[in-house]
């Protein structure tokens, strides 16, 4: 049965009828059209799915749509402003973090979680908070390098 | 994995309103995180009427002091507790074990009660419809008999929780809201050694609160063995909790998981007690761990294996612990 799901995406309130048993990730692909959130593993094991609710990671796969009622949900596509990319995407960009690309929202998602609380993190603590997003290409060393890189100053990238 | 079947979504106010919902819907499951639950659904291994949505109950989030205790609500983030400067300071095994659960997307949704409730786990269980159909399913779900043990009448699947034994090492206590009110007992209450009923609570009963005493005259730590170094279940996991008194040992406790269907308190340790640590008693602390160690064929690791690093991480917890306390 669907009900009424109150939240803010991207920024955005919205109202829309979603059944009781949807996922927030088919919500937000199927129902909204914001397919830059991945399906990888479908079981919670891959990270691929990682979004922000209230700024903490979380993964759509594995979290019912109505359990994130009254709150903030952000996805890859709220990090770009106007075809503007933001650094953590520029860095990805820049230094190879992206390789075939599909675990790349959930990995610059689960940084820009660690970013915020933790501005100027180690590579320790970059490997610790992207231990939850499996990369398949192999590319962790390019993706670590990438996240540390968009910690550097502003007018380093 | 497979769609979500049809169920109703449910949001109680008050703890006690998700009681009276789960009591309308006998088939209804209570859910927070459901980093657990929700794979377990779509794998078809959890049968669901309505889901009781726990994670707007501001009552069960909270941690306090109170009585000489800490007092942290089932709904508290494993990733709240992991950073917790008290929990990091005085119970160091609790933060530890909270911080191995999986990955830090899961302990940002995953909670305490969800962990101390985790579903047990097999090799037999934990997997695909289609893998289970092609292996003629078992007890634990669908089926007839173990595959672990063929002649058992039990099932065997491990309890896989890190928190709890590391919580049974510290003497905590849990609160539980049932339909005659609220009681109280010790956590080791709350299981019982059984794969398929692993936990004491009745239908539709809830687990409110854990309190853990907060003594500064023990020290206490938390280790697993896994597969992959993140987003995996305990292969083995020890907490020990060890008070010394200049140079006498005064207390000992040790708890593992992942070795049986319930977390276990190790019997048998009070021989070591009086005296200082040394070889003989660590020698006695191994054999009464390998005593308690159910251990069976549930995961791809080999028993032995698992037996093994059960002692390896009793005995090496409990040489640091001793000797950081000097």
């Amino acid at each position: 049965m669907k009900t009424i799901l109150r939240l803010s995406v991207n920024g955005t309130p919205r109202e829309d009828a979603v059944a009781g048993n949807a996922l927030l990730i088919d919500y937000l692909r199927d129902g909204l059209g914001l397919s830059g959130t991945k399906q990888g593993c479908d079981g919670g094991e891959c990270g691929a799915c990682t979004v922000l609710v209230d700024g903490l990671p979380r993964l759509a796969c594995g979290t019912l749509a109505h359990s994130v009622a009254g709150r903030e949900v952000e996805t890859i596509e709220s990090l770009s402003h106007e075809g503007n990319i933001s650094r953590l995407q520029r860095a990805f960009h820049e230094h190879l973090g992206a390789q075939c690309g599909f675990c790349t929202p959930g990995m610059i998602m689960a940084a820009e979680a660690l970013l915020r609380s933790n501005p100027q993190p180690d590579r320790a603590q970059i490997r610790e908070a992207l231990a939850g997003n499996l990369c398949r290409c192999t590319g962790y060393v390019k993706i670590v390098d990438s996240v540390e890189a968009a910690c550097g100053t502003e007018h380093a990238l | 994995m497979n769609s979500l079947p049809d169920f109703q979504y449910l949001r109680p106010a008050t703890a006690a309103d998700a009681l009276r919902m789960h009591a309308a819907n006998p088939a209804s499951h209570y859910i927070a995180g459901g980093t657990d639950l929700m794979p377990n659904i779509r794998r078809g291994l959890v049968t669901i009427g309505a889901a009781i949505d726990l994670g707007g109950l501001g009552e069960l989030a909270e941690i306090v002091e109170q009585g000489g205790a800490l007092r942290i609500g089932s709904g508290v983030s494993l990733a709240r507790i992991a950073a917790h400067s008290e929990v990091q300071v005085r119970l160091p095994a609790v933060a530890q074990a909270a911080l191995s659960v999986a990955g830090p997307t899961h302990r940002a949704g995953g909670t305490l009660g969800g962990n101390l409730c985790l579903d047990t786990r097999c090799n037999y269980y934990n997997q695909s419809e289609a893998w289970r159909a092609g292996n003629n399913y078992c007890m634990k779900r669908d089926g007839e008999g173990c595959r672990v043990a063929k002649k058992s009448k039990r099932c065997y699947a491990a309890f896989s929780g890190d928190v709890a034994p590391a919580l049974i090492a510290m003497n905590a206590e849990v609160e539980i809201l049932g339909a005659r009110g609220v009681r109280r007992q010790p956590l080791t209450e709350l299981y019982q050694d059984d794969g398929m009923k692993w936990l004491t609570l009745a239908p539709g009963e809830l687990l409110l609160t854990v309190s853990v005493p907060l003594d500064d005259v023990w020290v206490s730590a938390y280790e697993k063995v896994r597969m992959r170094g993140a987003i995996d279940f305990p292969l083995a996991g020890v907490a020990v909790a060890l008070r010394r008194e200049k140079d006498v040992l005064t207390g000992l406790r040790i708890a593992c998981t992942g070795v049986a269907s319930q977390p276990l308190l190790i019997d048998g340790l009070d021989a070591v007690l009086g005296k200082p640590l040394d070889d003989a008693s660590l020698a006695l602390i191994a054999e009464q761990a390998d005593l308690a160690n159910r251990s069976m064929k549930t995961t791809l690791v080999d028993v032995l294996y698992r037996r093994g690093v059960s002692l390896v991480l009793a005995k090496r917890l409990t040489q640091r612990l001793w000797d950081a306390a000097a």
